[in-house]
């Protein structure tokens, strides 16, 4: 299961850098997306992946889940979703603003003004 | 546990909260930043005084012990970071009334500067791993509302940059910590530490540590990881940079040496090699840097990662005289920082323009600020009895006795060339000709004047009184140097 996750993992950074490395800021923005899902999913395979029972204490099953991966991870994707909505904003602004959304003319050159 | 531990980052949250009802009422806004600004200082003072008295202080959060719940900790380092933070945040506040313009103002901006000093504080104070990312994220959307703020063309072409080099290393932050704790199982950090010195050196514990250094890296602005800060931190006001350069880089900065004291120094001969040789490269790059442009904005950013380079180069010595030596350059720098960003901004305001060749004969007319500019540089290249110098002796002296000669010298020639790149500012903006400028009457430069003059008589203070300073500093140094007294005060064993 844990080599399993680690090519879905390994799928999911791939597919970001591909997509972070293209020109266009829609495509970088969805980059990010998968990037910090790759990550999420890196954080809960590390945590082991096992069926357990819930994790309360005086209870007699056999095996216990992992809280705490699970508790990171939502905290992360959170952090993440306000993190590329407030990204996706600032990108449509930029592209009112500026009038392109091509990562090439986007460049600061012209006197850093 | 100590209550007062949290209140550096409680007074700023509910202060950035209630302003938020505020938006409209520019005076209540002023007045109550001001306020909540005064009261962290003395919070963070009361606190530092207690750690210097008593030891570190821990404050468990809602009473779960030590290595299950989340644990702020205090040590001398991180009150006396605190403590430096919220003056600079005072004075940046300060500024900021005059200077930063009413349309921001209205468009939550002191909030937003609230929430930001929230990460900062929160980020040198907790003692848990994962409870750092959270402030550290804290810290990052507030300076991304703060870089695109205003909304120019410069502005928001530099923060998508900004933003999406924020974003891959927050991602890899996450991944960072997912590889601790699936070694460790633990996220607490004195909990780490112990954890980590029962496995002593084995590879993957040097991946981590490498991992670690590119996340903190970036945030820090080390040699190959700064390239986005000088775009980035040219587009916003003055007194944004001023946070920026003085803060976010700092926090970077610590969570290395926090990072390579506390959990990384079995395989130092790997790992603290390699932060060395950065520490190096970084310095050469920002000197080059600062030396190269002639626009003010920029030379003053190229020093920032300059002193990047010399305070991580004190960390990687790794002994207790260029620990201290680093505490020493690393509080300097972020008082100095903020103090020539702030300065920069009083001469743009008035002349308009942060291009060197545009700039001449300031003194004439503004002898104040000429003269505040010029010991403010001087105490950024060390000048002896200036606050920059005591600290950069010390990393000095242990880079030759431990015999890393060619950073001991890279360092002892960088203080020059830093002299002559700001020198440059001073020779080249205020004397020569005075010239008229457009802007210049309505320029409230006496007000503006009166945030970096203090902070320029806290930097001549620090240098004169390091006899008084030396043994709070050296108290943090010898923590850093020895993990047991952090871990032995977190886990009460």
């Amino acid at each position: 299961m844990e080599i399993l996750m680690a090519f879905l993992i390994g799928i999911l950074f791939m597919t970001a850098t591909y997509l972070m490395l293209s020109k266009s800021l829609l495509r970088i923005i969805i980059g990010t997306g998968l990037l910090s899902h790759g990550a999420h999913l890196l954080l809960l395979t590390m945590g082991g992946l096992k069926r357990g029972a819930a994790p309360l204490l005086g209870e007699h099953a056999p095996s216990y889940a992992d809280p705490l991966p699970q508790a990171l991870i939502l905290t992360a994707i959170v952090i993440s979703f306000g993190v590329t909505a407030f990204f996706l904003v600032v990108a449509y602004r930029a592209y009112q603003e500026l009038g392109t959304d091509n990562m090439d003319h986007l460049r600061g050159k012209e006197g850093h003004e | 546990m100590n209550n007062l531990i949290i209140l550096p980052i409680l007074i700023p949250l509910i202060t950035g909260v209630v302003l938020i009802f505020f938006t409209k009422n520019i005076m209540a806004q002023r007045w109550i930043s001001a306020i909540s600004a005064l009261l962290t200082i003395i919070a963070s003072f009361m606190l530092a005084h207690q750690v210097y008295r008593n030891g570190i202080q821990t404050m468990d959060l809602s009473n779960w012990e030590a290595p299950y719940g989340i644990t702020l900790v205090s040590d001398m380092l991180s009150a006396l970071l605190v403590l430096t933070t919220s003056i600079i945040a005072f004075a940046a506040l300060f500024y900021s009334f005059k200077s930063i313009g009413e349309a921001r103002e209205r468009f939550f901006y002191y909030p937003v500067v609230n929430f930001l000093i929230v990460g900062v504080n929160g980020a040198f104070t907790t003692g848990d791993i994962f409870n750092l990312f959270v402030f550290f994220e804290v810290m990052l959307m507030s300076s991304y509302v703060l870089i695109v703020l205003g909304g120019t063309k410069i502005q928001l072409r530099e923060s998508i940059k900004y933003i999406l080099v924020n974003v891959i290393s927050s991602a890899l932050f996450v991944i960072a910590v997912a590889y601790l704790y699936s070694v460790v199982g633990t996220l607490n950090m004195a909990h780490i530490s112990v954890r980590l010195s029962e496995i002593g050196s084995a590879g993957i514990i040097t991946v981590i540590a490498v991992l670690f250094l590119i996340v903190f890296g970036l945030k820090g602005a080390i040699f190959p990881l700064y390239f986005w800060l000088p775009g980035s931190y040219y587009a916003p006001p003055a007194p944004v940079m001023a946070l920026f350069g003085a803060l976010l880089t700092k926090v970077g900065v610590y969570s290395i040496t926090r990072t390579y004291t506390l959990f990384f120094y079995h395989d130092v001969g790997y790992t603290h090699q390699l932060l060395q040789t950065l520490a190096v490269m970084t310095i050469i790059a920002g000197v080059i840097g600062a030396l190269a442009y002639t626009d003010i904005k920029k030379i003053i950013i190229y020093n920032i990662i300059v002193a990047v380079g010399v305070i991580l180069f004190g960390v990687s010595i790794l002994t207790p005289e260029s620990l201290t030596g680093s505490i020493f350059y690393l509080i300097h720098d972020m008082n100095i920082k903020a103090t020539l960003f702030l300065l920069i901004g009083i001469i743009i305001v008035i002349t308009g323009t942060s291009d060197l060749e545009k700039i001449s004969g300031l003194i004439n007319r503004y002898p104040a600020l000429g003269w505040t500019f010029f010991i403010a540089t001087a105490a950024l290249a060390g000048i002896p009895p200036l606050s920059g110098f005591a600290g950069k002796l010390m990393v000095v002296r242990s880079g030759f006795e431990t015999e890393n000669y060619i950073g001991a010298f890279v360092v002892l020639m960088s203080s020059l060339l830093v002299l002559f790149s700001v020198m440059r500012i001073f020779i080249r903006g205020f004397w020569g000709t005075p010239r008229a400028y457009k802007n210049e009457e309505r320029a409230p430069v006496k007000w503006l004047l009166v945030a970096p003059a203090i902070l320029t008589v806290f930097a001549v203070l620090y240098g004169f009184g390091t006899e008084a300073i030396y043994p709070v500093i050296s108290t943090a140094a010898e923590t850093l140097a020895n993990p047991e007294i952090y871990i032995n005060a977190v886990l009460k064993e």
